[in-house]
């Protein structure tokens, strides 16, 4: 049985003026999160992932369907149990959202006198929590006299001082540069590896999933266009909206734009083809145009690693006879994806 | 000049008056705006717990409220302070009538200050199973005390202001005191005592609430 289990799943918001059509942020979504997943949510802006996670943490309450944690069911049960299972699950924000009456050491403590635990376990509860995020010396410190990626930790310590078994993650890297954010995305890493937990992760950025996701979802329109394993959904996307999406954070494919660009320079036709780990090797079709007389020149391309595994996209301008050109391509279609670009 | 000096000890006892007034009306009205104030707050659209007729008619009260001007809320109020003391005039009846008004005006303050605390904060809250009474007073107060603090300072020295008006209902402090000493006996340095002092008071508290947000907001 699945930790996260969402079965048709929708939310709906009355207009935002009056007559005006009924927004549907989540659209029968049914999906499954198991214990220990790192689970990657991505999609376009307004596609309803935020809404997604509000959802599971019953922070936004369903309009329809089930939405069950570990067996029990969120939208049956009343505030006051909703907020003991809220205990259990932990989120931090892109915006951090700590406390800023508070010191570091009172907003960890927070989730503990939430649950109600006496002093000492609390004392040495944040204790523990403040060492594991490196900020053991920030204890008295504010949250305005921290850095960005100072602050987003002590957010991870906080979610994680109750002892959550889930924690959800919405946009958390997003307001951070690029060092603190492999910084604070190798500390999530080790809350998964170290602790068991379950991350449910939002995100528009390649890293984020790179590094973390073992699992991923398109979200399109309020809908899971597509989901599955990270290497899979990146390396080769299904779905219109998902490619489109997708294109847009892997790095090797051309931009349109770029693609127009491309065309002034390039008369002839432009071809990409996309490589995955275990497909044949480059040379195999660098060959068969070689074999055909198709002269070529790569004029984009690029390859990315998600954890170990290779994938890559080489777009070519061709030259040559046309028919020389056809037959190659056929051959080459027989070994890899080839996407003629433009088109 | 002479006359000055001997009116010091009824200048000491309208200073006293005047702090009494003031402060138990900072009391009653700031104990009272803080209520209806977070009352405004919480019903509001989007808030902890919405609710649209709650919010509806106490923000149709403050607004019908808060507006009257104060001499004539005083003399308006006046039954009212009977009905509720037994004495409609004197300083007991100027407390209520100023704490009544004192609590419209620091509900707005309240709930304006209340409104600048960021949603997310409180999403936070909310995300790690914190109940509702609970966030308002672990969370959604002390995140604006500081600029809670610097309104009431702001009420206390319009309270000051308001105050002055007292003699007209047979209160005492400063501004009865400046009228009927200072200025219906023609004697400016009677009048300009009194108003220095009240400047002394003013100056006094606003120093010591600027002191404390600063505190609060650790600037
Ligand atoms: N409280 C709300 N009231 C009305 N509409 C809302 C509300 N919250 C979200 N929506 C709508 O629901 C849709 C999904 O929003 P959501 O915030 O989940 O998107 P998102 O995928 O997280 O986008 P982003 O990447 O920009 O954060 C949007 O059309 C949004 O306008
Ligand atoms: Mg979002």
């Amino acid at each position: 049985m699945a930790l996260i289990s969402l079965t048709n799943v929708s939310k709906t918001y009355p207009p935002a003026e009056r007559g005006g059509e009924r927004v549907i942020a989540i659209d029968d979504v049914t999906l499954d999160i198991e214990k220990g997943d790192v689970y990657g949510i991505i999609g376009y802006s307004g596609a309803g992932k935020s809404t997604l996670v509000r959802l599971i943490n019953a922070l936004e309450r369903t309009t329809s369907g089930a939405i069950r944690i570990d067996g029990r069911d969120m939208t049956a049960l009343p505030e006051r149990d909703v907020r003991r299972i809220r205990l259990g699950i932990g989120m931090i924000f892109q915006q951090f959202n700590l406390f800023n009456s508070k010191t570091v050491f009172n907003n960890i403590a927070y989730p503990l006198r939430v649950a109600g635990a006496d002093k000492k376990t609390i004392a040495s509860r944040v204790d523990e929590l403040l060492s594991f995020v490196g900020l053991t010396d920030k204890a008295r410190n504010y949250p305005e006299q921290l850095s960005g990626g100072q602050k987003q930790r002590v957010g991870i310590a906080r979610a994680l001082a109750a002892s959550p078994s889930i924690l959800l993650a919405d946009e958390a890297t997003s307001a951070l540069d690029p060092e603190t954010t492999s910084e604070v995305l190798a500390l999530l890493k080790r809350v998964n590896t170290e602790f068991g937990i379950t991350i449910v992760v939002i995100t528009h950025e390649m890293d984020v999933i790179q590094t973390l996701a073992t699992k991923v979802a398109v979200m399109d329109a309020g809908r899971i266009v597509e989901r599955g394993d990270v290497f899979e959904v990146f390396s080769n996307p299904q779905q219109a909206s998902s490619k489109r999406f997708v294109s847009t954070v892997v790095q090797g494919v051309p931009s349109r734009d770029e693609v127009l660009t491309l065309r002034q320079r390039h008369r002839g036709r432009i071809v990409t083809f996309s490589f995955r780990d275990g497909d044949v090797s480059q040379s195999v079709v660098f060959a068969e145009l070689a074999r055909a007389n198709v002269g070529f020149e790569i004029v984009y391309g690029g390859i990315n690693d998600i954890q170990g595994q290779v994938f890559g996209h080489l777009t070519l301008a061709l030259s040559g006879a046309a028919t020389n050109q056809e037959e190659a391509l056929t051959n080459i279609r027989s070994h890899i994806t080839v996407t003629e670009a433009g088109l | 000049m002479n006359e000055l000096i001997d009116l010091l000890p009824k200048l000491w006892q309208a200073t006293f008056e005047t702090l009494y007034i003031v402060g138990l009306s900072l009391l009653f009205g700031g104990v009272g705006g803080l209520v209806l104030g977070l009352g405004l707050y919480v019903t509001r659209r989007g808030n902890l717990y919405q609710n649209r007729v709650v919010f509806g008619v106490l923000n149709v009260l403050v607004n019908v409220f808060r507006p009257i001007p104060f001499i004539i809320f005083l003399a308006a109020a006046q039954p009212l302070a009977r009905a509720v003391l037994g004495v409609g005039i004197g300083n007991n009846a100027i407390i209520f009538t100023l704490s009544l008004a004192a609590t419209f005006g620091v509900s707005r303050i309240v709930e304006q200050n209340l409104l600048t605390v960021q949603p997310g904060v409180i999403e936070a809250a909310r995300s790690v199973g914190a109940g509702r009474l609970r966030i308002v007073s672990t969370i959604v107060v002390p995140e604006a005390l500081g600029p809670l603090i610097l309104g009431y300072t702001f009420i206390f020295v319009a309270l000051v202001d308001m105050s002055a008006v007292a003699g007209y209902i047979g209160g005492g402090g400063l501004g009865n005191f400046a009228i009927q000493y200072g200025y219906r006996q023609f004697n400016p340095a009677v009048t300009w005592a009194a108003v220095l002092i009240i400047i002394i008071i003013v100056q006094l508290v606003q120093f010591l609430g600027n002191w404390l947000a600063r505190k609060a907001l650790r600037r």
